[in-house]
């Protein structure tokens, strides 16, 4: 198994327990407020948490915290910039993969500062692309994106799947995405984590 | 040298007073703030030089170290009371207390074992005043760099995280910070040095003349004191900045703000 999770506890949330194959994409929902953002960040291991997370049957306690966070990566709903240009965030230059984001090679040296709120969301997706994660956890990563931005965001993250057998947990609110994307979904209430619901 | 007679001491006062009486009329309550600062001013150092006094009678090693340990007690303090976020708990006092105890001690030491030389290295006419001038200007730099530290790392929790979470390690998250605050804990210092002989005459040179030592052997001693007190509070900012770094984040290298006073 990928990434298998058991009695995650976060501030006094219901323990919650799952299990993540490779090139499996998970969809999460459920209503603000329930703790899926708190969730992704407990498995990033950025906020004290307890329980077991495996990483291809490894204990996340045995890797280096950095190494850890750089093969289950947080990709956050709102993306911060530190950098003066885009290309000072990324390890490694893809063309095809900006391509593939409806950007030409030029992005890299635009300035962060000008960037809108969806070319920000497209290229944090590609910016945690290039350093090759094992697991992506998705947080609305296509929620302030227009149509054809979303479809192009899938497609990157559908083409990931297949060629680098990532797994994906991705906080969606829209059942259309889920069905597009999603290979199960669950969902979250205040009780704690439900069932996977295959999808066909 | 010509000894001050209260009266000469008086005269001054009047000045003091006068500003008092004049800042009353631009800014009520800043006429007390004159007048108490003033009375501190007379009191403590009135106390220290009677302290001064008999611990240059006796010279001994144990008054000499209990002064010192008081005085880095104080500025310890100091530290933590111009923290507008500090570590809760002990750290809030711990961080400042021993980054001044490595630096200022160990640079103290050093320049009277090294550099004086004199018999025995202890002797209060010396260590005191050296000790002194070490603390409050390495109080200064690791006061600021502190100050700065934790009050970036909490404006900027989302970027420092942001970096976390592409996998770079806490170091170079808060690399920038760090470095940005190094520099605003050694300004003061390097400032001071660039400025000393031409726009501001040191106190301490300026002391020694008027009490009619020679101008250059003054200026031999300002030198010495002006390095001695850029190392201290350069190694001192370097410690605390250090030991606020590690404090911050964890064993698994979470940002663990809730450290912090809010």
């Amino acid at each position: 198994m990928l990434l298998s999770v058991t009695n995650l506890v976060v501030r006094n949330r219901p323990p919650v327990s799952f299990e993540l194959a490779a090139g499996e994409c998970l969809c999460l929902s459920g209503p603000s407020g329930v703790g899926k953002t708190l969730l992704l960040r407990a498995l990033a291991d950025l906020d004290l948490n307890e329980g077991e997370v495996l990483l291809d049957g490894r204990r996340r306690e045995t890797w280096p915290p950095a190494e850890w966070r750089s093969r289950v990566m947080l990709v956050p709903s709102e993306s911060y910039w530190w950098a003066p240009t885009v290309g000072d965030h990324f390890a490694r230059r893809d063309e095809r993969l900006l391509e593939a984001l409806g950007f030409g090679p030029a992005v890299m040296d635009w300035r962060v500062e000008r960037l809108s709120s969806g070319e920000r969301q497209r290229l944090a997706v590609a910016r945690a692309l290039v350093r090759a994660p094992r697991v992506l956890l998705l947080d609305e990563p296509t929620a302030n994106l227009d149509p054809e931005s979303t479809a192009r965001v899938e497609a990157v993250l559908g083409a990931c799947r297949r060629d680098t057998a990532a797994g994906m947990l991705w906080v969606s609110h829209s059942q259309a995405q889920i069905r597009r994307v999603a290979d199960g979904w669950f969902s979250m209430t205040e009780e704690g984590l439900g069932e996977v619901q295959r999808l066909s | 040298m010509i000894a001050l007679s209260v009266f000469d001491l008086s005269l001054a006062a009047v000045l003091v007073l006068l500003l008092a009486l004049v800042s009353r009329r631009v800014h009520p309550g800043m006429d007390r703030q004159l007048t108490v600062a003033a009375v501190r001013t007379v009191v403590q150092l009135l106390l220290i030089g009677l302290v001064l006094k008999a611990l240059f009678a006796s010279t001994g090693l144990l008054w000499v170290a209990l002064l010192s340990l008081l005085m880095l007690a104080v500025a310890g303090r100091e530290v933590m009371a111009r923290q507008h976020r500090r570590f809760v708990g002990l750290w809030g006092y711990g961080i400042g207390l021993v980054s001044m105890f490595i630096s200022s001690f160990s640079v103290t030491l050093f320049a009277l074992l090294a550099v004086i030389g004199n018999q025995p290295w202890y002797e209060p006419q010396y260590a005191i005043p050296l000790l002194g001038m070490l603390l409050g200007n390495t109080m200064n730099g690791v006061s600021l760099a502190l100050d700065r530290l934790t009050q970036s790392a909490w404006d900027q929790r989302a970027v420092i995280e942001a970096r976390l979470m592409l996998g770079d390690s806490s170091a170079e998250a808060i690399s920038d910070i760090r470095r940005q605050v190094f520099r605003s804990g050694l300004i003061p210092i390097i400032n001071a040095m660039a400025a000393a002989g031409v726009v501001s005459l040191p106190g301490m040179m300026t002391g020694q003349i008027l009490a009619g030592a020679p101008p250059v052997e003054a200026v031999k001693y300002q030198i010495l004191i002006m390095f001695l007190i850029t190392a201290g509070a350069g190694f001192g900012t370097l410690a605390a900045v250090h030991l606020a770094v590690r404090r911050l984040f964890d064993d698994r290298q979470r940002l663990r703000l809730e450290r912090l006073t809010r």
